[in-house]
């Protein structure tokens, strides 16, 4: 089984509190991968160790056949580019040095190349930041802050994107930018992209495969009409919905709390 | 990409030092013009340019250097624009290790002894540093272990000073709590330089480590950086460099506070692109600074240390109001 990332009985506790039990998925490039699930599910973790910043406690996550947290560092950053829920930017500087941090694994002994260039600009056009490329990064609204996080990502040129709710503080539309933007590094350039989302309606109309994760069990694993159904929603988060057919999608209403 | 620029600044910096270089050698109590320089000591005046300034001035580039670098690589690690080896104890730990040698007489022994407990010293005040700000990057709990640092250093000194077994150790030991290049000799040059030139060097390698720390620890982890190398790396640079610079020294604090400050408008706010501007830039200041002092009027020249404390500290606290009224 080449080309996929694998977690196969993955369990991690934090501080003597287990937040992944007995995970097991399958992770394929040219799909966008949706892990949905109420807070303190486990998803942010799941994906830190699916990034290799995190080890398991059992179980392995392999990555081509090898363990993804034994990979040297600097070879797994170029297989995959992460996006912390939380990111921090330290330093006020331009967009274009902030989104060329991103290369940072693929740099030379001489500094950044013409390559390297040519990748902070794609990144920077698809993520439709050109008119911010010279201006500090603290001067951004959110929105626009999290695509520069996001173009970020992008400059690296990996094959796995793994982002933990990038979504947050965008507007409806950029997010759904943001979403048809995954999609298409997904279905055109053959990455692998798993995403965090809240947004179940977003997470049913996207996604190709979405894991729902409670208590850090995976209880929904398949395409988000099998995985996000009315009982299997009951039970994670606690809500009653209804799934209804819009005219771009299916839409998931929550109708009210269930005990 | 501000590389232009970041050359430039480097080498109007690297012109400033040559000028400083050669003001620094004439100027002083004594001027010493160039006809002393080349009078190959018919002149009494070359005894003191070639003696005594020169050493004098190569330990202020050297020490400079030492202190700016320092700064700006302890300011890219920790993503706090306020970290400075004076101001947050790595100085005082530094100075408390040489104390340490002149209390217990082991100084006296060898000439390696001093300068070694002084890096050793420093490198202990960095881990701990390290160690007590932890993964966060709040700027209150990292001045609050930089307080601890200093404070535990400072009663540690006193402590050495108030059980100091006679006057003469009381006098050397409040002369490296001062911190002054005056009447220094090629001897000290000979015994900082090894470790302010390995310890910058290792520093300037962790500017790219220092640029994707801009993301926080994750985002560093995440783009194939080893927090563990860079926080070793970064220890020991500081280490070699700030110990063996308070080892011939004593302590001058803030020069590494002052100059990444000074230079990000021109440079960028890049950690990495910081680092070597900083290095020429505290050079410069602490050179100037030297200059300064040697020309005080007073009977007794004023102390190196006292004199970047005493602008230091208005600086520190300038800073502050800024970083407040942006937060505000």
């Amino acid at each position: 089984m080449s080309d996929d990332l694998f977690a196969e009985t993955v369990s991690l506790s934090l501080g003597g509190r287990a937040v992944l039990n007995q995970v097991t998925a399958r992770f394929r490039k040219g799909e966008l991968m949706a892990i949905v699930g109420p807070n303190g599910a486990g998803k942010s973790s799941l994906l830190s160790c699916l990034a290799g910043l995190r080890r398991p406690d059992k179980g392995r996550i392999s990555l081509d056949g090898a363990v993804v947290a034994d990979i040297p560092a600097r070879s797994r950053a170029r297989a995959m580019a992460f996006l912390a829920q939380t990111p921090e930017i330290a330093w006020d500087v331009d967009v274009r040095t902030f989104v060329g941090l991103g290369r940072t694994p693929h740099l030379g002994a001489f500094g950044p190349s013409a390559e390297d260039a040519v990748a902070i600009d794609q990144a920077i056009a698809m993520t439709g930041l050109d008119d911010f490329a010279e201006r500090a990064i603290t001067r951004l609204s959110g929105g626009e802050r999290a695509r520069a996080l996001i173009a970020r990502a992008l400059a690296g040129q990996t094959d796995w994107l793994l982002a933990d709710e990038p979504l947050t503080g965008l507007d409806p539309g950029h997010a759904l930018d943001a979403v048809d933007l995954f999609r298409r590094l997904a279905h055109d350039e053959g990455k692998g992209v798993v995403v965090t989302l809240h947004d179940l309606t977003l997470a049913a109309r996207f996604a190709d495969r979405v894991l729902l994760l409670d208590r850090g069990c995976l209880v929904a694993d398949g395409p988000p009409g099998q995985a996000l159904t009315p009982q299997a929603l009951a039970m994670a988060y606690g809500v009653q919905t209804r799934t209804h057919v819009g005219a771009a999608g299916p839409l998931i209403e929550i109708l009210r709390r269930v005990d | 990409m501000k590389t232009r620029s970041t050359w430039l600044v480097c080498g109007a910096l690297a012109a400033t030092l040559a000028l400083l270089f050669v003001v620094s050698l004439c100027a002083g109590r004594v001027w010493a013009p160039w006809s002393a320089w080349v009078s190959n000591g018919a002149d009494p005046r070359w005894a003191i340019v070639f003696g005594l300034r020169l050493p004098r001035t190569i330990l202020a580039l050297l020490v400079g250097g030492a202190l700016g670098l320092s700064g700006a690589a302890l300011q890219g690690y920790t993503r706090n624009p306020l970290a400075d080896p004076g101001a947050l104890g790595v100085s005082s730990a530094a100075a408390m290790g040489a104390v340490l040698t002149l209390y217990l007489g082991t100084a006296a022994q060898a000439s390696w002894i001093l300068p070694a407990a002084a890096m050793v010293g420093a490198g202990l005040g960095v881990a701990a540093l390290l160690a007590l700000a932890g993964v966060t990057s709040s700027i209150v709990t990292f001045i609050l272990a930089g307080f601890v640092v200093q404070t535990v250093c400072t009663a540690g000194i006193s402590l050495a000073l108030n059980l100091a077994p006679n006057p003469w150790a009381v006098d050397e030991i409040i002369s490296w709590v001062m911190g002054s290049l005056a009447d220094r000799s090629v001897e000290e040059v000979r015994i900082a330089a090894p470790g302010v030139v390995a310890g910058c060097l290792v520093l300037l390698t962790q500017g790219r480590a220092l640029d994707a720390l801009t993301l926080g620890e994750q985002g560093a982890q995440s783009l194939g950086v080893s927090l563990t190398r860079t926080r070793l790396l970064l220890a020991v640079g500081v280490a070699l460099a700030v110990g063996s610079s308070v080892a011939v020294t004593g302590v001058i604090g803030f020069v590494g506070l002052i100059v990444p400050h000074l230079l990000r408008p021109w440079v960028g706010s890049r950690p990495g692109a910081v680092l070597l501007p900083s290095l020429l830039g505290g050079a410069a200041l602490t050179l100037g600074a030297d200059i300064l002092v040697r020309l005080t009027p007073a009977a007794e020249e004023v102390k190196l240390g006292v004199a970047t404390a005493v602008l230091g500290g208005p600086f520190f606290l300038w800073m502050l109001m800024a970083m407040r009224r942006r937060l505000a």
